[in-house]
Parts: structure tokens; sequence; C-alpha cells
């Protein structure tokens, strides 16, 4: 029954990881990058809209694990939404398969200002090993402006929190 | 209709070399008499349909002799007699053979387009020669209902959940779904035209991109494939751990999607939970193999990655702390009303239709078919093994459930025996450059995967990579009709077919 896992969870304290320092110098250069105005807007708080552009599905279940106990997004003020109307900022996986280009295109228009994009993996910075073919359009950049580019295939939620917390972190500072 | 029957009419066309079942190769009218004679021999199932640029293929499993046949026809004039009129599973193989090499299935039953969205510079880019596009394209047609008080609900592409993006087009009468389409391609990057050329090692990359979650089993078919046409043996040691990495795959997937069901019938808990073990699974991945999903540690002629030191011991602990706590897990499943009201009788998929697919996977042993490729036709190291594959009559979200727990718990014992019987010796062989044919195979977490290639000069002339979900994805169509549309994200995370696998 669940009182007994209540038990142990008490006795054995929380699954979630301890946060670790954060790359001092990738959040210099994304502070130096944002602007005044959005520290004003939104604070030390995202919301995150994912969007798969073209992913093998490898980003995606790094990103679910990222939003796991483990890692328990929301006591960094990080959270995902269930639509682009809510977001602050579009996480967009995979190359831009040229059938996905305009719904993510719409998706990006949909988000309100001030937003940001961060392209995850390897395939959302250049298309990857897809790059080449006539079905993709490239990188993430070939259809929306990107703020963040997280590199691996798949970054691992340890690389993904690190920079989501950059985000932050800059737009605190900046 | 009386007259031959289908297998006896493949096996009676004359055959060339393909690794282990060679291929026969049919006239158009002998094609024609198959696609009739099917409708007669329900035992002979339709496993996949794919062309090249001159001929359409089709692997047929002939249950009743427990083996496998493969058949060919030439196209003629850009056409083929279509195969869907007696097997509905050839509908989509026969829209992506159209949009992907332009060959006509006369007499289908769906002439629709399929991946092709009208957003490529040309049609059939994978034709001899491709048609340069004409003008904007037709706008895409729904399947009409007929009825009073209808309304349809479109989602998608973009989907509220951190998932892949697909098209549902819901017609419902009030909360209950009348008819269901789904309208994938979103995600078609083209894939077998960017392996064509490549050796079977470079080539790997695209099989281990197919579907993320299932990159084990894609790149374990795609190099048996690839040794069955070159004529190498993978070394022992490689196979063995293969398998090890395949069953680590099935359960982390396993694992993470019934956390990912309960939490669609609003129970968190179990989510919570289960999202932990697998995230602590994927770290003893990490230890044992180097990477958390192990993409690309299977290649062509072995494996890539040995077994790190203290990889046994990091598997056994990550296994024994799922292994202490998923009792108590199941008796949670187990115990709330309002969980099993969700999931008892929820999106049932027929026997009949689960068998007229020849699905695979959960959703086919949930379903009362008993079928995996780690049996027939088996492939090693599991010729070996007494794999138990659990099979449950019911075809519901419950059912489908419960298959994944039992083969939690059987892939958790095959772990065990495999890495304590772990041989020693070489990782990999190379492969000869040499021309060849051959099929590949591997049960992936979802279900019977098969690859199929053909090799020039050791260099990838023509390539197909079937995912488990071809098959599933028309039966989840089925599954949810008469449901409501709540229920619809619990339907869909039971199935968890893969939209990348489909769309190549």
């Amino acid at each position: 029954m669940v009182w007994r896992t209540f038990a142990r969870a008490l006795r054995h304290g929380p699954a979630t990881l301890k946060p670790e320092a954060i790359d001092e110098d990738a959040t210099q250069a994304l502070a130096d990058r944002l602007a005044a105005a959005a520290q004003a807007r939104l604070g030390r708080s995202l919301s995150i809209r994912q969007v798969d552009a073209g992913s093998c599905n490898g980003c995606e279940l790094e990103i679910q694990m990222l939003n796991s106990v483990v890692y328990d997004l929301e006591r960094f003020g990080l959270r995902f939404v269930a639509s682009p109307r809510h977001a602050d900022v579009l996480m967009v996986t995979g190359p831009v398969t040229r059938n996905m280009h305009e719904a993510l295109v719409r998706t990006w228009n949909a988000t309100p200002d001030p937003k940001w994009v961060v392209a995850v993996g390897d395939c959302a910075s250049d298309g990857g090993v897809f790059k080449g073919s006539y079905a993709i359009s490239g990188g993430i950049d070939s259809a929306v402006p990107v703020d963040l580019t997280i590199r691996g295939c798949p970054p691992t939620p340890a690389q993904l929190l690190d920079g989501l917390r950059s985000l932050l972190e800059a737009n605190a500072r900046s | 209709m009386t007259g031959t029957a289908a297998s006896a009419l493949i096996r009676s066309a004359p055959a060339e070399p393909c690794v282990p079942w060679p291929r026969h190769l049919l006239l158009q009218d002998e094609w024609q008499r198959l696609a009739v004679a099917l409708t007669g021999e329900s035992t002979l199932a339709l496993t996949m349909l794919w062309a090249g640029t001159t001929h359409v293929h089709a692997l047929f499993h002939d249950q009743a002799g427990q083996t496998f046949l493969p058949a060919s026809v030439a196209v003629a004039d850009g056409k083929y007699p279509a195969l869907s009129p007696s097997r509905p599973s050839a509908a989509w193989f026969e829209r992506m053979i159209f949009d992907l090499w332009g060959h006509v299935a006369t007499g289908a039953r769906d002439e629709r387009a399929w991946l092709d969205h009208g957003k490529w510079a040309s049609h059939g880019p994978m034709a001899a020669r491709p048609l340069p596009i004409s003008g904007p394209s037709e706008p895409f047609e729904f399947l009409p209902s007929h009825g009073e008080d209808l309304h349809q609900i479109p989602v998608g592409p973009v989907h509220a959940g951190i998932i892949e993006p697909g098209h549902f087009r819901f017609t419902a009468q009030g909360e209950t779904v009348v008819r269901l389409e789904i309208r994938l391609g979103y995600l078609h990057k083209g894939t077998l035209s960017l392996m064509r050329g490549k050796s079977a090692r470079a080539a790997a990359r695209f099989a281990a991109r197919l579907s993320g979650d299932s990159t084990v089993a894609h790149s374990a078919a795609f190099a048996r494939a690839a040794e069955a046409a070159s004529g190498a043996q993978a070394p022992p040691r490689a196979e063995m751990l293969r398998a090890v990495m395949g069953e680590l795959e099935r359960i982390a997937n396993h694992v993470g999607d019934i956390g990912a069901i309960a939490n669609d019938a609003a129970f968190a808990f179990l989510l919570a939970r289960l999202g932990w073990h697998r995230e602590s699974l994927l770290r003893a991945n990490a230890a044992a193999f180097g990477h958390r999903m192990l993409m690309d540690c299977v290649i062509p002629g072995g494996v890539s990655a040995d077994l790190a030191p203290g990889g046994t011991e990091a598997i056994f602990h990550a296994l024994a702390l799922l292994e202490r706590e998923m009792p108590s897990l199941i008796r949670i499943y187990d115990d709330y009303a309002s969980l099993a009201d969700r999931v008892v009788g929820t999106g049932t998929v027929s026997q009949s239709l689960v068998r007229r697919f020849a699905a695979g996977g959960f959703v086919g042993r949930a379903a009362g078919r008993d079928a995996d490729l780690r049996r027939v036709p088996g492939y090693p190291p599991f010729d070996r093994y007494d794999v138990n594959v659990p099979v449950l009559p019911q075809g519901d979200v419950d059912a489908r459930v419960r298959i994944r727990i039992a083969e939690i718990q059987e892939s958790t014992a095959l772990i065990r025996q495999m890495l304590t019987e772990l041989p020693d010796g070489p990782l990999s062989v190379p492969l000869p450059m040499v021309s060849g044919e051959g099929f590949g195979w591997a049960e992936g977490f979802r279900g019977d995967i098969w690859h199929w290639l053909r090799l020039e000069g050791g260099s990838i002339a023509a390539v197909f990579m079937r995912d488990p979900s071809w098959l599933q994805w028309p039966l989840l169509e089925a599954a949810i009709k008469g449901n409501i549309v709540a229920d619809f994200p619990l339907c869909n995370k039971s199935f968890n077919c893969s939209y990348s696998g489909v769309d190549l």
C-alpha cells in the first residue's frame, strides 16, 4: 500500500538529485546576449513547450527523464506546459523535416514574446546524420531563430538541465 | 475460390538468392493470383511490403509451416497488383511505396498520399527518375463518417505532451469516438535514401536512429541483415552482449511506459517511482556500455562497446532495486479501483483483428497472439535459452500492461543468466566487401523488427526497415472505437507505437 512507500521515502530521503554547479562560461555568454527587459517580465521562472520537429524520439525520451522526480525541474522554476500559448521557451528536437516545417513555424508564431528557442540534440544543431536529405530543411535555425543549442545524441538529462539553468541564470543577470 | 494456395504459388516461382530464405520472383499475373489466393489462406500473414526502383517485395510469415516466404514482382508500366483487398495491413505500405518509389498498386483499398505531404521538391524521391512537382498538392481528405450529431476533433501534429508528432482526426458522437483516423509522415527524414551507397557500418547509424527507443533492436536487426548478406558471423561474445542490451532496452521502455500509462489515468505515483527506476537503469547502461540508451553500441559484425569493468555489477544492482520494489508497485496498480476502472475493458482490440494484421509485441500478445522472434524463427543466443512469452486473451489496456510486467520479469531473469554465461572472445569481425542479400530480425520491446538489404560490392544498393508499429497503428484506430475521447491517451500510451519508426 502507499503508506508503506511513504514511510520508506521518509526513511531514505528524496529521490531527487542534488543540483550541481552550472557551466559559468556558458551562463555568462548567455547573460550577455539576453535583453534587459526579459528579467522584469519573466523573473526566475520559465515555462517550456517541447516540439519534435523530426527527431528519432531519442531526445524525447531524455527530455521525459529530465521531467522525472530525479531532476525535479520545478525547484528551479522550470516547467513543461501543454500549449505554446503558455510558453516562454520552445525546446525543439530533430532536424526540421519538410513535413514539420510549417507546424514548427506556426507553433513559434503562437508563442508570445519574449520567447527563446532551445535546439536540443545533434540533429537540431545542423541536421546531424540527416544533413543533405531531400526531406529535411536543416537544423532548427532553418525554420526559427535559435538562442541556445544543447548538443548530444541524445543529450543527457543532466546536460539538458545545465543548459536550461544557464538560460535561467542568464535571464536573471541580464 | 478454388486454385493453388497462396504459399504454393510463391514456392513454385523461381527464386533469387537471399539469406536465409530465397526470394521468389513472381510474374504480374502470378502476383495477381497471389493477391486473390491470400483470401483463402489466413495462416499466410503479411509481415512487410516494400519496394525498390524496379520491383515490389513482400515478406510473408507462413504460420502453418513456421517459416517465412519472400516474394517479388517486377513493376510493369509503373504498376503492380495491390494486396490490400485481401490483406488490409498492406494499405499503409502501398501508400508509402507510391510516395517513395512512385509504383501504383492497382485495385488498392486506399490511394491517398501517406509520407508525401506535398512539401518535397519532387514526387517519388526514391524512384529511378523522380518527377518534379507540377503544382500545389491536393488537400488531404480524411475518411468520411455518416450519422447524426457527429463532430470532428483534430489533434496534432504538435501534441500537448513530450511526444512525437502525428495527426489524429477523431469523429465523435458526444463523448464516444465513432472513427479515428491517424495521419503520419511528419517525421519523414528520407532515411532509406541516405543509406543507399553507404557501407553497412556507415549506414548502421541510420538504423540506430530509425526509432530512438528501439535503437538496440533496430541496430541488431540491421546488423544481422548485413551479416547475412555478406556471409559474416558475429562472434559469440557480441551475440550475447547484443542480447543483454536488447533485454535492457525492453525493461527500460516497459518500466517507463507502465508509469506513463498510469499517469494518463491521473495516477502520478507510479510514474514517479517507475521514472526513478528507468533513470537508474539508464545510468547502469551508461556505466556498463558508455551510453544511456546504448546508441551505436551494436554494429554490423558485432558490438562496438565491451562491458566496462563493474558493468555487470551496475546492471545487477539496478535490476535488483527494480525487482525489490516491483511487487509493491504492482500491488498498488491492482488495489486502486479508480485506476482499474480506467484500464480494464478500455481500448480493446479483438483477437481476430490482431491475427489478421499479424501484430506482434505486447499488442499481439495481449490479444492471444503468441509470437516472438526470439523463438520463431529465433536468433542467437536465444536458441540456447527457453524464453517464456506471456500471452493474455483480453486485448485491453490492462492486458497490455500486464504483458509488459511479465516481460520485465522474464527479461530480468534472461539478463542475469546471459551475463553469468558471457563467453570471452572478440567483439566484432570485419564485413567482407561482397555482394549479397539478406534479412535480419530482432524482437524489440514493441515486437518484431525486420530489416532487409542488398549489398553490391559492400555498399548498400537497397534497404528497408520495418518497425513493429506498421501493423499496430491501424489496430489503435480500431481499439479506440466506441471508447470515450478522454480514454485516447491511455489507449495510445498502452500501444506506444513509434511515429519515427514508420515515417522512415
